[in-house]
């Protein structure tokens, strides 16, 4: 087939795109080459509409071992050990077909990760949905967590923590994004950059089939009622496949004959084998007939395109194929020579004999487009003018059924009950804490991990919703005592191509970068999805923020469960009565208008690492930060998970009862603490001016707020509890 | 005392086994699937995981495995047999213990606490045990325990039950029955009682860090009454 210009806007490339290609190429492509092209070209591969705006956030720092570019970022954490980790989005696939699309999801972000040499130790999820009322919303639901629990169970690694939101702006784009942790010994990290000439090139893992085939294309374009008949493009997940190709790549790892690794994901052999040479500044020759293939006379251009999964390509050290053969053998994956290292610089393909492609590599990776899209800078929402008499009509009771029982506050057990989270025998802290945490096997250190993200927020104002999701990522590392490190991200935004959703995407990479930067908690890894749009109506801008920390001793590790009657509750942080976007506004007001609540980064850092102090100093029993639903709605979980009550004492603000207990203003952590402590902790607080105010006292089984207000332990808890399973049942 | 720990491809609990087996004084040794011969040992376990992707139905491949055969003699010698979970599934599918598992009621996977109550302590598993409720973990698809009226009758007959499904007090009522087994079974015996298996991971429940603490109490009391 002859290509033109047709041809190439069929593939999602540009007119101007395509006349790009035929200069750089000084011709016309061939069909393959075409393929090729508008596989490395397109959004999600190229990131050709966020780069520009990505160089600007931090990615350094003390703790740093590798930074974005990598497979996933590492971090130090001490003793010779380093922490690999990465999310990823895997949105579009899995509104389409959601148990394939997740299960392929936590497939592939293993995949970077254990190509890096760390074994995977913890998985965690953030996902949205469309409205709970929407049709669809139920069925996606179920797909997706039966696909994330099916792929991730069988592969043995626990999924420790996750996120869960409905939100109508995802009734036609749901978000799926997925992260894992692994571990590494800091001197046997593999990387991706291919070196020396003639080095074979290898090929492992599944055989290659028609599936998937430009999934990455489909990934970079908006959904319209055509979508069902992108099915496809889905790829078909085989944890079975993919837990052997993880046992059998550590068993290679532990010698010394890989020179570099790379995992087939997006775009499978072509973006794998080109970003190994283009990294190594090398050229590649592959033989295609070597290729093991699923079925018979796939065509070059398909060998190229197909994402089928759990594949990895592998430049070895000459003489060391035998060795490797028997590992792959032993592990029944399939195995093949399938190319060599070379000094053209060119990508060279052959088939049946015959060159079937020849690209400069740079023409595809240096070369490659980049944007400097329009945007339009969102201006901060006016204040609401809400009269206090307002919230005189409303009794905290009914308002607390209401909040607690809200699909984005409700427990989220019936989602992770069908995850294992026990497995590998180092969880300590399981979903439905602030942060999952794993023990570093055989070691008094533990990793905490926690994903999350406020759409809300961003989609009021995107520079202070970006910065409110890096912050809150912080707190709930500091709430279960550990020291936070770094972040990954997954920016998962509407079409880059309007104005006001690169706006969102500028503005909210702008409120991650000053966040990071401040709070010295760089991004190490992350990934970036636009095109969450279905024709002209794209997702609120959500930035899923994957943070981690460190605790040195896992016996100092904290939970949020109230722990003993007559202990003390402090609020840390200073409660103003920001009532606008918070969930009580939205959902009890109707009023969808207004500012987020205001981040102040000094605060911020003061106050969670002052959290941080009284939690190394033992003086902490268990915390929580304060989030959506305000003081009431934390405390309220703390109740339920330790079954305990609590006596408020009565707030000394002139803001109204409602205003005090569901105000979201930020940079704040509920702490329980010992009575015979009182005096320590205030010291500490008021040498480092935290501002704080004493909450109550714990008692036996009733919340207590005023002496119209008791609220039961049980009660609180049929609240909280059953949403969820009833919606799904 | 000597225990090893049988290693399918898609097995992924055998490292905590190897673990738990090690911490209470087992020597263990990991054994790979397509080996032809048993280390000497006086405990094997199947462990956890998805043996063979859990592909065809779950167990039946790794039943046929080359090892399987030295495992099946090394049972009807005598020998200690213990299957958990994907464990346990291999030796429905082996026959060495009788019944089979289906998907659980919910159609779901669940991984949770829960309570078991051990019916009979007149075998080398349980005996001197000063407890009958346990509280384990499970983690699992298809665990729920079937078999025909007459396999039914004879198990009990024989005892074969090891253990329910439970509240905290032991009661062993259908609402406390996470997967809609027969009768709340969760575990079984062969009917010399040398082969065990059972659905709950008393592996992830050894120290107090994790789940709980239950499984320690059987792992101790376990190599106790082998040596």
């Amino acid at each position: 087939m002859e290509v033109n210009q047709q041809i190439a806007i069929d593939h999602g490339l540009k007119k101007e795109e395509y006349k790009k290609i035929c200069d750089l190429l000084k011709r016309i492509p061939n069909l393959t080459e075409l393929g090729i092209f508008s596989a490395m070209w397109n959004e999600h591969c190229s990131y050709k509409s966020s780069r520009l705006h990505l160089k600007k956030l931090p990615t350094s720092g003390k703790k740093v071992i590798q930074g974005p570019g990598e497979n996933a970022g590492v971090i130090d954490i001490e003793d010779g050990d380093a922490i690999v980790f990465k999310i990823e989005s895997h949105n579009h696939p899995s509104f389409i077909e959601p148990y394939q699309g997740a299960a392929t999801g936590v497939g592939g972000i293993m995949r970077d990760v254990f190509t890096m040499g760390a074994r995977p130790i913890a998985n965690l999820n953030s996902i949205h949905f469309g409205s709970s009322q929407h049709k669809k919303t139920k069925n996606l639901l179920r797909g997706v967590v039966h696909g994330i629990g099916g792929y991730g169970n069988c592969m043995g690694v626990p999924t420790i923590a996750g996120q869960t939101s409905f939100d109508s702006s995802y009734n036609g784009n749901i978000l799926v994004n997925a992260m894992t942790l692994g571990l590494v010994k800091k001197n046997k990290i593999f990387y991706s950059k291919a070196a020396g000439l003639n080095k074979p090139v290898i090929y492992v893992g599944s055989k290659t089939g028609r599936d998937g085939i430009h999934g990455a294309s489909m990934a970079s374009a908006s959904f319209d009622e055509k979508i069902e008949e992108k099915k496809p493009t889905v790829q078909v997940g085989d944890p079975f496949t993919e837990k052997l190709l993880l046992e059998a790549c550590l068993e290679l790892m532990a010698g010394d004959s890989i020179i570099a690794i790379q995992d087939m994901g997006a775009a499978g052999l072509t973006s794998s084998s080109i970003e190994m040479a283009s990294k190594g500044n090398l050229g590649i020759e592959l033989n295609l007939n070597k290729v093991p293939c699923r079925e018979s006379k796939m065509t070059p251009y398909e060998i190229m395109l197909s994402e089928s999964q759990e594949r990895m390509l592998i430049v070895l050290e000459n003489g060391k194929e035998d060795l490797a053969k028997k590992i792959f053998d032993k592990w029944d994956l399939d195995f093949a020579v399938i190319g060599k290292t070379t000094n053209t610089k060119n990508i060279e393909l052959y088939y049946d004999e015959k060159q079937v492609a020849s690209i400069p590599i740079n023409t595809l990776v240096e070369n490659s487009p980049m944007y400097d899209r329009k945007w339009k800078k969102t201006k901060l929402p006016k204040k609401n003018l809400i009269k206090k008499e307002e919230f005189k009509k409303f009794k905290i009771k009914e308002v607390l059924n209401k909040i607690l029982s809200n699909p984005n506050v409700c427990s989220k057990e019936w989602i992770w009950q069908q995850y294992d989270h026990t497995v590998m025998g180092d969880t300590i802290q399981k979903p439905g804490g602030d942060s999952g945490v794993v023990r570093v096997h055989g070691t008094d250190k533990a990793v905490a991990a926690t994903v999350d993200s406020s759409a809300i927020y961003c989609w009021a104002h995107p520079l202070t919703g970006g910065k409110q999701v890096v912050c809150e990522s912080w707190r709930n590392l500091i709430s279960v005592g550990a020291t936070p490190i770094a972040i990954t991200n997954c920016l998962n935004f509407g079409s880059p191509e309007k104005e006001e959703n690169m706006g969102e995407f500028v503005e909210c990479v702008q409120g991650i970068g000053e966040a990071c930067e401040y709070l010295k908690f760089p991004v190490v890894s992350g990934n970036v999805s636009f095109y969450n749009q279905t024709k002209e109506i794209g997702i609120k801008p959500t930035p899923s923020i994957g943070g981690v920390g460190l605790i040195k001793n896992y016996k100092q590790m904290i939970t949020m469960d109230f722990k003993e009657i007559n202990s003390l509750v402090l609020i840390i942080g200073k409660t103003e009565g920001h009532i606008d976007q918070s969930l009580f506004a939205r959902n009890i007001l109707n009023e969808k208008n207004g500012p987020p609540p205001e981040i102040n980064l000094f605060n911020e850092k003061n106050n969670g690492e002052s959290v941080l102090q009284l939690i190394k100093d033992n003086l902490v029993r268990s915390a929580h930060d304060v989030s959506i639903g305000g003081i009431i709605t934390a405390v309220s979980k703390m109740c339920i998970k330790g079954n305990k009550g609590i006596e408020f004492n009565k707030p000394k603000y002139f803001i109204s009862e409602i205003e005090y207990l569901f105000c979201e203003d930020q940079g704040r952590y509920v702490i329980e603490i010992d009575p015979k402590n009182l005096k320590k902790v205030i010291s500490i607080l008021n040498k480092n001016s935290v501002h704080f105010d004493e909450l109550g006292k714990i008692i036996d089984k009733n919340m207590i707020i005023n002496q119209k207000t008791k609220v039961t332990i049980d009660e609180l808890k049929s609240y909280n509890t059953n949403w969820l399973s009833n919606y799904m049942n | 005392m000597k225990s090893a720990v049988i290693t399918f491809p898609g097995s992924n609990c055998d490292r905590d086994m190897h673990v738990a087996l090690n911490r209470f004084g087992f020597k263990n040794k990991m054994v790979w699937h397509n080996d032809n011969e048993l280390p000497k040992s006086d405990l094997v376990v199947l462990p956890g995981g998805f043996s063979y992707g859990d592909y065809l139905r779950c167990g039946s491949m790794a039943s046929k495995s080359k090892i399987m055969q030295s495992v099946i003699k090394f049972a009807k010698s005598g020998g200690l047999v213990m299957g958990i979970c994907n464990g346990f599934q291999i030796l429905v599918e082996s026959g060495l213990v009788p019944g089979v598992l289906l998907r659980n009621k919910y159609l779901e996977f669940i991984c949770k606490n829960v309570f078991v109550k051990i019916d009979n302590k007149d075998n080398p598993y349980f005996k001197n045990l000063d407890k009958e409720v346990f509280e384990f973990h499970i983690a699992h698809n298809e665990g729920n325990y079937f078999c025909t009226n007459d396999q039914l009758k004879e198990i009990q007959d024989n005892n074969q039950v090891a253990i329910y499904y439970c509240n905290d007090n032991g009661k062993t009522e259908e609402k406390f029955n996470p997967n809609g087994s027969l009768k709340n079974i969760a575990g079984i015996f062969n009917k010399e009682k040398n082969v065990l298996g059972m659905m709950p991971h008393p592996e992830r429940m050894i120290d107090e860090s994790l789940s709980g603490e239950d499984g320690s109490i059987f792992f101790k009391n376990l190599i106790n009454n082998i040596k």
